[in-house]
């Protein structure tokens, strides 16, 4: 249920963005989703990819520093007030969105969002209930 | 492990007894054989014989950096060149190096200061000495090198730079006693980890770690990395090289001054009023026993303190207190004064920060500003910017409170920051002079 996100640190200067992008085009690692959060100093590129841990491997063997986190990939309905249906079930509990973001792909006529939630287990539960549906990591890598 | 135990452990008295005769010595011998402390002397009015104690110290005048370049390059030397049989420098960062020779006493002199240096540490004939000083008109490399030998123990000079190579030596040749800068210690540790090797399972047992000043915080991440004991040593070329003062490895704190040859004085640097022991100030040094380049009442700029207690080693010989700074490396921001070891000592006791940083002093407007740069590792990277700017903003709080002076904590990437193979520089200085 829960889809394992790369995330880079990255200092504000030129390049930087590109040669992630670079590193991982040439191991062959397909971007899947990504969100770039952006302070004046530096930034967190975080990423969903095909491969977990090869791209890993390739970042930090060129000397970026990498963490790993446990986000939720949710099936969103596609049309207007299908988010706010999501938001509501979730602030109704009390759990918090750290920050989300949209993946490029539809999966058939839904969007997918990937969230970073301050209590995963519980917000997972609390969609599930719901009848929202939330996907395995094997699929979003694929997606 | 004590090489000489006559005179490191000699009781106090006789130690004192022994300095006033070096003293008076010297004194009578740079009057007469070195024009500039004979002119000094003579326009103060002080004649060999007003040196009854060793209190009398304080008639002699002081000698400053700038007095060794006004007698570039041999106006200083004590002995005819026909006596001298090495030429040092020092490494001259601004204009001229300042040139420092020696007799064939001091290099027997300096060898055996050095091989008492590496005895501190538990090394021993049988060891295997691995000297990553650059080896030169620097004192470091040669310095140590001879000492080694005199030891007895078997020297790989390897000096500085290809630092995987020299890992590999590490590796296969097995040295279990190491002799470097701390930044370049913690540079092979970084080095090593990316090649993938355990320290651990290497022969190295100590580290003999000098030529800047560093931190316990930095001694604590060598010592874990490197997985030995890292001790601190100093030397100034002006003074001997290295040699002049080291740390035991039985106590670990504070450095043993061999003041059978050295007689250390703390001054205020400002006033030039003598300190007492335990109060920090100007490191001031007469060379005892020197003969090509003796000095009286040298400033050597680093700040310290004298500790006259008894150690448990068993040395007699005070102990200096690990380097504050050197007082031309203060900082002055924004009219605090700040030391780059002290933004260090924060540093290190920050989890997640790598022991690499920079302070970059620049002026906006007629406002000094101080930007410590500092790596985030893995430890403390987190997925969330409101989590990494909490550990700037921790940073930034530290200083604050300890030093009172504002800065501007920015996060760089891990390899960001130069690393150093020599001395580190730590302070790029933007502003207009």
């Amino acid at each position: 249920m829960k889809v394992e996100q790369i995330s880079v640190f990255l200092e504000n200067k030129a390049g930087r963005l590109a040669e992630v992008t670079r590193v991982l085009g040439e191991a062959g690692i397909n971007i899947r989703a990504l969100s770039l959060a952006d302070t004046t100093d530096f930034g967190i590129l975080r990423l969903i990819v095909d491969q977990y841990d090869r791209a890993r491997e390739v970042l930090k063997d060129k000397g970026f520093t990498v963490g790993k986190t446990e986000v939720v990939a949710v099936e969103v309905p596609d049309r207007p007030g299908g988010l706010g249906l999501v938001l509501q079930i979730l602030a109704a509990s009390g759990v918090n969105v750290e920050y989300m973001y949209a993946f490029v792909q539809h999966s058939g006529k839904n969007a997918v969002i990937i969230f970073r939630f301050d209590n995963l287990e519980q917000a997972i539960d609390l969609l599930q209930k719901e009848g929202i549906y939330i996907y395995k990591g094997e699929e979003v890598y694929r997606l | 492990m004590i090489r000489d135990v006559e005179h490191e452990a000699m009781p106090r008295e006789d130690l004192e007894a022994l300095q006033l005769r070096r003293l008076q010595a010297v004194v009578e011998r740079v009057y007469h054989l070195v024009p500039f402390y004979r002119r000094r002397m003579d326009e103060m009015g002080v004649k060999p014989g007003h040196i009854r104690t060793l209190e009398d110290i304080r008639l002699l005048p002081l000698t400053v950096k700038q007095d060794l370049r006004d007698n570039y390059p041999f106006g200083m030397f004590a002995a005819p060149m026909d006596q001298i049989v090495r030429l040092h420098a020092s490494s001259g960062t601004t204009g001229k190096p300042t040139p420092v020779a020696y007799t064939q006493r001091d290099l027997e002199t300096w060898a055996e200061l050095m091989a008492r240096s590496l005895a501190a540490g538990g090394a021993h004939r049988g060891d295997i000495v691995h000297v990553s000083y650059g080896y030169g008109l620097f004192t470091g490399g040669l310095g140590v090198h001879y000492g080694a030998e005199r030891l007895g123990a078997a020297v790989i000079p390897v000096s500085g730079g290809q630092t995987r190579r020299q890992i590999m030596l590490i590796q296969d040749f097995g040295p279990t006693v190491i002799c470097c800068t701390p930044s370049f210690a913690l540079y092979l540790a970084e080095v090593g980890q990316e090649m993938g090797v355990d320290f651990a399972k290497t022969k190295l047992r100590v580290g003999v770690l000098g030529a800047e000043p560093w931190t316990e915080g930095m001694r604590a991440e060598i010592e874990k990395r490197l997985s030995l004991d890292a001790l601190d040593i100093y030397g100034l070329s002006e003074i001997l090289g290295p040699g002049v003062a080291v740390e035991c490895l039985e106590a670990k704190a504070g450095l043993h001054m061999f003041e059978d040859h050295f007689l250390p004085e703390i001054i205020n640097p400002t006033t030039l009023e003598p300190l007492a022991p335990g109060e920090t100030g100007e490191l001031v040094i007469t060379t005892l026993t020197k003969e090509a380049f003796p000095l009286l009442r040298y400033r050597t700029r680093d700040l310290t303190s004298l500790n006259y207690a008894p150690c448990i080693c068993g040395r007699t010989m005070a102990r200096i207190s690990r380097f504050q700074g050197r007082s031309d490396d203060m900082l002055i921001i924004r009219g605090v004064n700040v030391f780059p070891s002290q933004i260090e000592s924060v540093l290190m006791e920050t989890p997640g920060v790598a022991p690499h940083y920079q302070l970059i002093v620049d002026r906006d407007g007629q406002l000094d500003t101080l930007e410590v740069q500092v790596e985030v590792d893995e430890g403390a990277f987190s997925d969330e910017v409101k989590q990494l700017q909490a550990l700037a903003q921790g940073i930034q709080r530290k200083i604050k409170d300890y030093f009172t002076v504002s800065v501007k904590v920015k996060l760089v990437e891990p390899q960001s920051i130069p690393r150093s193979e020599g001395k580190a520089k730590r302070v790029i200085d933007k502003r207009p002079h």
